[in-house]
């Protein structure tokens, strides 16, 4: 019992020399806070999240297109330098499976389907976002 | 004593643009783009702490722009230049006032090297959207600061004289 004790207060002497030197427990506030800012960014783009009904794809900052998540569809995304990106829509969820980027993070990037989600590929300047809004016909198509 | 400081510094560039090479080895392809190790940044914090803030300035936007015509393109060089100097700003404001260790210092510099990039990235394709990557990025730039910081901490020990 005593030598149990006596681990949990050997153990406390450790964490408060770590704290007792200023430098490093300003360190550990530092990664602290930027942790605790970074949770809270999230959570909140995460609560304000529900399921999109449109993928909007954004090519150099202007919408180009917009599909219906409802039907799915497999699109060839042109993009200006040569580079083309394939958005796939299947089960309300939209994902990019192929593109001539040589990285191929958008690629390996999860399926989106709530509103706020996107998928980037810097290469090809193409961002894939997921807008809420009523569902309408889609005149242009 | 001038010659022997643009010896260092390009010897220095030399460094920083291994470790560029070396990470670019082995891609971090997680969900988001922009992870990195941040090699490269062990020599700019050495730099940083023994030589001075326009030495780390110099070797730092030298390596961006050598890295990028080698390894990249014109886009990577907006992105990274954005990082390297919004890194470097908060690395010499927090090394000034003096109220953190190396690695409080690397933590800072990784993190604002992505929010930089990110900022940039704002810019130049327009969509505020890519900012929901930050809290991420900051998560795996606090994680990959603490180890650079540490492996940085033991250099500057280390090599006292240069």
């Amino acid at each position: 019992m005593f030598l149990l004790k006596g681990m949990w207060l050997c153990r406390l002497f450790i964490i408060m020399s770590i704290f007792k030197d200023k430098k490093t427990r300003n360190d550990i506030l530092l990664a602290a806070a930027v942790l605790v800012a970074a949770g809270g960014i999230w959570l909140f783009s995460a609560l304000n999240r529900t399921a999109g009904t449109y993928a909007s794809v954004i090519v150099n900052g202007i919408e180009t297109a917009r599909y219906p998540l409802n039907t799915d569809a497999e699109i060839l995304l042109e993009s200006e330098n040569g580079g083309y990106n394939v958005l796939v829509i299947k089960d309300g969820k939209a994902d990019v499976t192929e593109a001539s980027c040589p990285d191929k993070i958008c690629v390996n990037q999860h399926a989106i389907g709530k509103t706020g989600e996107t998928i980037t590929c810097l290469p090809n300047k193409t961002v894939i976002e997921i807008v809420g809004g009523e569902q309408e016909v889609d005149i242009i198509s | 004593m001038k010659v022997k400081k643009v010896a260092v510094l390009g010897l220095c560039v030399a460094l920083a643009m291994i470790m560029s090479y070396i990470e670019s080895l082995f891609p971090l392809n997680l969900a988001v783009p922009g992870i990195k190790m941040g090699l490269a940044n062990i020599v700019i914090i050495f730099l940083l702490y023994r030589v001075g803030f326009s030495s780390a300035c110099i070797v730092s936007l030298i390596r961006v722009f050598l890295v990028s015509m080698l390894f990249g393109n014109v886009m990577m060089m907006a992105y990274s230049i954005a990082g390297a100097v919004l890194s470097l700003a908060v690395m010499f404001v927090l090394k000034k006032c003096g109220k953190f260790s190396v690695v409080g210092v690397s933590i800072a510099g990784g993190v604002a090297h992505n929010a930089g990039q990110i900022i940039m990235a704002v810019i130049l394709l327009g969509a505020k959207q890519i900012a929901y990557y930050l809290p991420v990025l900051a998560v795996t730039g606090t994680v990959t600061g603490v180890l650079i910081g540490i492996a940085a901490s033991v250099v500057i020990k280390r090599v006292k004289h240069i």
